[in-house]
């Protein structure tokens, strides 16, 4: 195998398996940020999953080639939707955030199952017709040895995350809203004196989770399992929510931590193809996305830095 | 709106969740054209109405004790411990070769050396989460979640490719355990209508005792606890926060070890090739959440967890309802416990007025708007 066709394929499918993950880490980082700790990604992207891929069954046929589009739209409705309960409970009702993310988890499943099983009357649904698949950028695809590794059979959702980064890190560091939502994070007294809405903060800051990570959900399932079952989502959402503290936080940091669990999973996916790295025993290349986010963690981090108020309930005072 | 004492609130909030839970499902059912009542009946029918259904429901609870003690324990410490999956499973792998590796040692040797081993397991892999907090101030709840993937990934591997051929049926299943290594009781089963019922239940009724007795009547109990309430204190108290952080992992990942252990060397009698996190890590955790993390508390709540997934399996075969519908209610009732603070406003204390109370109450009152 030559380099450029190495290169192509490490890329393209770092690209695919980064893609879920970079949405739901940005997702986690606006939670974060307003101050809601979000353990529930995992349970959102499972919602996110099992809709788009029923959407996605249901209008494949009169929808054509935009279906695998529309349906991450729809995963990411029913995950802001799935996430209101994460809201109301940390927002309004005092509950802790870990517990009522873990509810999110323990929920999502069992529910997205026992629909499957409601209307289609199986376990798991049948594979969809119509997934991401690769794309070509018309041009760039053409241009020598960087057309070829980027460009060239890529994963379409992968560079509409990389855009969105870029958006949601200008949101978040370079607007007002941005600037009053990470207030709540760190200070939500100081914020509600100055006259922040610091609940409705709040609440854009995990509905915009639940947006994210039902997208992330939903493109996982639409581009890299194909049907929905209990075992679609497992461990992406935790390795998203890695990606949020590994990015220390940050858009940028989330997504570039994301593309980093994307090629470690896509290493022990596609080692076996690979020269040198089909010599390393199966099991290090399974065990190492996990076991490389605790050593980072260790070196880089030592005490954790999320902002100030992360994962405190604010109780607004008269 | 009810007066009562806050003793009486205690045991009424979780009661409340449940029956919440229970109408949630209820509600999902309807709304697909399911029966509840048909649903919950033949649940509570096939889980306690014959003594296969029982023994099988004591059963079905027994793991749950320890991991939920596992997971109560590391909380009392202020830990989120979400690797009780992780920890059971290295359990129960370790104690079952332990057994296929010494079949002819006998049982007083065999059964607590397997016992231990499985003990020593799930504590070496919640000690490495500690250690890591302990010394570096690293999450526990990310470590102890990426150590689930790792000890799953692992024994999937030390099963398929290190264990000897010779103690495996095939790639994903080892062979059964000899009687010595096993807590089969011949008896207790036949009495529980051939139900896989086995001696773990009276460890677990032991570890119930140990784990109130730990954290009430000892020194080591107290400072756990008062680590988990104010970790500032205790260290000018002259309590040592790290070795109180580890202790308390070491002590959860031993409960969560004998969690896998009852379920490998009680209900299955082998270990075969796990693709998911055990199921039996994530409820010890509902179960912990659900009781209130007190002895007696857990103790309940884990045979309320096995009523309703023995009967689930029940309802399904014999109303043909999904069964997932048991999760769904279980998810439930830990969120209506997480959001208790809206459940006990629904009671005034008899006591006085606590004025501390009825401010955040005032305050909650007008804090929908501004």
């Amino acid at each position: 195998m030559s380099l450029v066709a190495i290169l192509s394929l490490l890329v393209s499918s770092t690209f695919v398996y980064s893609a879920p993950l970079i949405f739901t880490a940005l997702g986690g980082v606006y939670s974060e940020n307003s101050g809601i700790t979000n353990i529930g990604l995992e349970g959102i992207m499972t919602m996110g999953a099992f809709s788009s891929i029923v959407f996605n069954l249901t209008f494949a046929g009169t929808l054509g080639k935009i279906t695998p589009w529309l349906g991450a739209l729809v995963g990411g409705i029913v995950g802001l939707i799935f996430s209101l309960l994460h809201a109301v409970a940390t927002i309004n009702f005092h509950a802790d955030h870990i517990i009522s993310g873990t509810v999110l988890n323990l929920m999502a499943p069992p529910l997205g199952v026992f629909l499957i099983k409601a209307i289609y009357d199986k376990g798991q649904t049948e594979n969809i017709n119509q997934s991401f698949g690769y794309f070509s950028f018309p041009g760039l695809a053409n241009i020598p040895v960087i057309g070829p590794i980027f460009f060239q059979n890529t994963s379409a959702p992968a560079w509409v995350a990389i855009i969105m980064t870029i958006i949601l890190w200008w949101v978040l560091y370079k607007t007002r809203f941005g600037l009053r939502l990470r207030s709540c994070g760190e200070n939500p007294q100081a914020a509600d004196t100055l006259g922040i809405n610091v609940y409705g903060m709040r609440y854009a800051g995990v509905l915009i989770s639940g947006f994210l990570g039902g997208i992330g959900g939903a493109v996982f399932a639409e581009a890299i399992s194909g049907n929905f079952s209990v075992s679609t989502i497992v461990g992406q959402g935790f390795m998203a929510l890695a990606a949020v503290i590994f990015g220390k936080w940050n858009p940028l940091g989330a997504m570039l931590a994301s593309l980093f669990f994307g090629f470690a999973q896509s290493i022990s996916i596609i080692g076996n193809q690979l020269p040198f790295f089909n010599h390393i025993p199966a099991v290090y290349m399974q065990i190492a996305p996990y076991v490389i986010t605790i050593v980072v963690l260790v070196l880089f981090f030592g005490k954790s830095v999320a902002p100030a108020a992360d994962g405190q309930n604010y109780i607004k005072s008269k | 709106m009810l007066k009562v004492t806050s003793r009486t609130k205690r045991i009424l909030v979780p009661i409340i969740s449940i029956l919440a839970g229970f109408l949630i499902g209820a509600v999902i059912m309807l709304i697909w054209n399911y029966n509840p009542i048909q649903a919950y009946s033949s649940m509570f029918a096939s889980a306690l109405g014959n003594m296969n259904g029982i023994g099988e429901t004591i059963r079905e609870a027994t793991p749950l004790i320890f991991t939920a003690i596992g997971f109560a324990i590391a909380s009392s410490a202020g830990f989120f411990n979400i690797g009780l999956p992780g920890q059971a499973q290295a359990g129960w792998l370790a104690s079952i070769w332990v057994v296929l590796a010494n079949p002819n040692l006998p049982k007083v040797v065999l059964l607590p050396l397997a016992i231990i081993t499985g003990i020593v397991a799930g504590a070496i892999v919640a000690g490495i989460a500690g250690w890591l907090r302990a010394q570096f101030g690293t999450n526990e709840v990310i470590t102890t979640i990426m150590l689930n993937y790792v000890v799953l990934y692992s024994c999937q591997y030390l099963m398929q490719q290190v264990m000897p051929g010779s103690l495996r049926l095939d790639t994903d299943t080892t062979k059964t355990i000899a009687a010595n290594g096993s807590l089969k009781i011949g008896w207790l089963s036949s009495f529980f209508g051939d139900s896989r019922i086995n001696a773990g239940i009276f460890l677990a009724l032991i570890a119930v005792v140990v784990y109130w007795y730990l954290m009430k009547k000892t020194t080591t109990g107290f400072e756990i606890r008062s680590v988990g309430t104010n970790p500032y204190a205790s260290r000018y108290a002259g309590m040592s926060t790290k070795k109180n952080i580890m202790l308390s992992m070491l002590l959860s990942g031993g409960f969560a070890g004998l969690g896998g252990v009852v379920q490998g060397l009680g209900t299955y009698q082998n270990y075969f090739t796990q693709t998911t996190s055990l199921d039996i890590g994530w409820d010890g955790l509902s179960v912990a959440l659900l009781g209130g993390s007190t002895a007696v508390g857990i103790l309940l709540a884990a045979l309320l967890f096995s009523i309703l997934k023995i009967g689930g399996l029940g309802m399904q075969t014999i109303a043909g309802i999904p069964y997932e519908i048991v999760s769904i209610v279980i998810a439930a009732i830990i969120f209506f416990i997480a959001i208790q603070y809206v459940i006990g406003r629904l009671f005034k204390d008899k006591q006085k007025p606590d004025l501390a109370a009825a401010k955040i109450k005032n305050q909650v009152d007008n804090g929908g708007q501004k």
